[in-house]
């Protein structure tokens, strides 16, 4: 009986892996990365482009999305974390949500971020200069304060007179208010502990790769 | 029984009239709830831009509060839930990442409640018992229900309802009377965070999704997310203005409390010019 299993099963064995996408040798090491930092199965798609079909902000890309999965899959990751697509993508989750081949499309592109920004990639000033001021403020004060975020980050991106008129407004109905923290800040703060050594765990992983260092457009 | 209230950091700042109506329909309706003491951001828009661990660490500390007050956490901020369920569903699912987040965190997290949207409480508490305790109907009202992205998706962890054709918001905003209009941009997205740093792009995202609402008749808009309700209120540049509410601010008014109780004073785009003219408020 339990030969006959086995027989029967011998001549229909099903493979591990679907060879949709050639990927092997040195370009294999820059995929990795980029699922070590949460964008999952980024080898397994076969280029269907529904992620870009589906995408809200598709037509404000230069290079569509299914494209930098692609560049991601053949390992250019200079053409990658320089694509501006990964800082116009706003996460809403359309691709990932009806991507056939279950690849987290938002998540390769929060992990290019990731890795362009540990790598000091500078596409994108202004959306840079968010994050950077975001993360500082969470670090100081356990919560994000609006009315000092806005600050920050104008005085950051040298984007000055933007919203004036919004600003007043909400500052007039009381919704921008001093900055107070939280008693648990310290314990936050040991959380960023990755940003003292400069090194981040997902490259470190990565003897081989060889990235470009960018200082351009500062 | 009751739940851990997380506001998050919006609901203390620009999306205050969130918590002000979240708080008094939670206190109408007599669900308790007891705000999460010294509750920390949950890393929003940016940390998972930056680091990937981070982004479930932050609100881990947020997770493992509620655990040890043993209360399901619950939150009006539609970005806050997708980060909570986010990190509850990657400490569950990925023991590498999970050791490390709790090492650092110096805790241990069993994950007994999933991190719930106010939307999942109101829902749980039935449509049809919220409909019983509506005094004020608000008749022929159309609005226009928006979802956006987060409370749909990815469904793998943010499974309010069928992510391509919700219809739970629908359900719970007709129990006041009003009429929810069918039009075809409930779940696009809206711009989310690149708000400040890609504004143009908002702009002609927001003024899109309005103007469908209003081709398609609808008087107002109704959200559950702060990033949404700033976006569309803000950045919409149509011809036809849209009043932008939360869902609790419609709940609230109908079981007939003060409209200056919910906060409906402090939007952009008037919000109470079209109740007074439907003699709502």
């Amino acid at each position: 009986m339990c030969l006959l299993k086995i027989l029967k099963t011998k001549g229909k064995r099903r493979m591990n892996y679907l060879n949709l996408s050639r990927h092997e040798g040195e370009w294999l090491p820059f995929a990795q990365a980029v699922e070590a930092e949460g964008g999952k199965k980024v080898l397994s798609c076969y280029q269907c482009g529904k992620c870009s079909a589906g995408c809200p902000v598709s037509f404000a890309m230069e290079e569509q999305p299914h494209q930098v999965i692609r560049m991601v899959q053949l390992g250019l990751s200079d053409r990658a974390l320089n694509s501006p697509t990964i800082w116009r993508c706003a996460g809403c989750f359309t691709c990932t949500t009806r991507c056939p081949r279950g690849v987290d499309i938002a998540g390769v592109m929060s992990a290019l971020r990731v890795i362009a920004l540990a790598r000091n990639v500078r596409t994108s000033r202004r959306a840079q200069a968010f994050h950077k001021v975001f993360l500082s403020l969470i670090k100081r004060y356990g919560r994000i304060n609006e009315f000092e975020l806005v600050v920050r980050y104008k005085l950051a991106s040298m984007n000055l007179f933007q919203d004036l008129d919004l600003g007043l407004r909400m500052f007039m109905q009381g919704k921008l208010k001093p900055p107070r923290g939280i008693a648990g800040v310290r314990q936050l703060r040991s959380l960023f502990r990755h940003e003292k050594g400069g090194k981040r765990s997902g490259l470190r992983l990565l003897p081989g790769l060889q990235l470009t260092r960018h200082r351009e457009g500062v | 029984m009751g739940y851990a209230y997380y506001p998050g950091c919006s609901l203390h700042g620009t999306a205050k009239e969130y918590d002000m109506s979240s708080r008094a329909c939670l206190d109408f309706l007599g669900i308790e709830y007891r705000e999460l003491p010294d509750w920390s951001c949950c890393g929003a828009s940016s940390a998972h831009s930056v680091d990937h661990t981070l982004a479930v660490s932050l609100p881990a500390r947020n997770l493992i509060l509620a655990e040890q007050m043993n209360l399901p956490l619950m939150t009006p901020c539609t970005a806050c839930y997708s980060r909570l369920r986010g990190a509850h569903h990657a400490l569950r699912s990925d023991p590498g990442l999970a050791r490390k987040v709790l090492t650092a965190l110096g805790s241990e997290y069993k994950g007994r409640y999933e991190p719930l949207s106010i939307l999942d409480v109101l829902y749980q508490y039935g449509p049809e018992a919220v409909g019983e305790k509506v005094t004020k109907k608000l008749k022929e009202l159309k609005v226009a229900c928006y979802y956006g992205c987060l409370l749909l998706r990815p469904p793998e962890y943010a499974d309010f309802d069928d992510p391509e054709n919700p219809g739970k918001m629908e359900r719970l905003v007709e129990t006041t009377g009003a009429r929810a209009v069918d039009w075809p941009h409930r779940t696009e997205c809206c711009g989310a965070s690149l708000s400040l740093s890609d504004t143009k792009l908002v702009v002609s995202l927001a003024t899109f999704i309005v103007d469908m609402a209003a081709r398609h008749g609808a008087e107002c808009i109704v959200t559950a997310c702060p990033m949404c309700q700033a976006n569309l209120d803000m950045r919409q540049r149509g011809r036809t203005k849209l009043p932008v509410y939360y869902v609790t601010e419609l709940l609230g008014l109908a079981f007939g409390l003060e409209p200056k109780r919910l906060g409906l004073t402090t939007h952009m785009v008037n919000a109470m010019g079209l109740l007074r003219a439907k003699q709502l408020a």
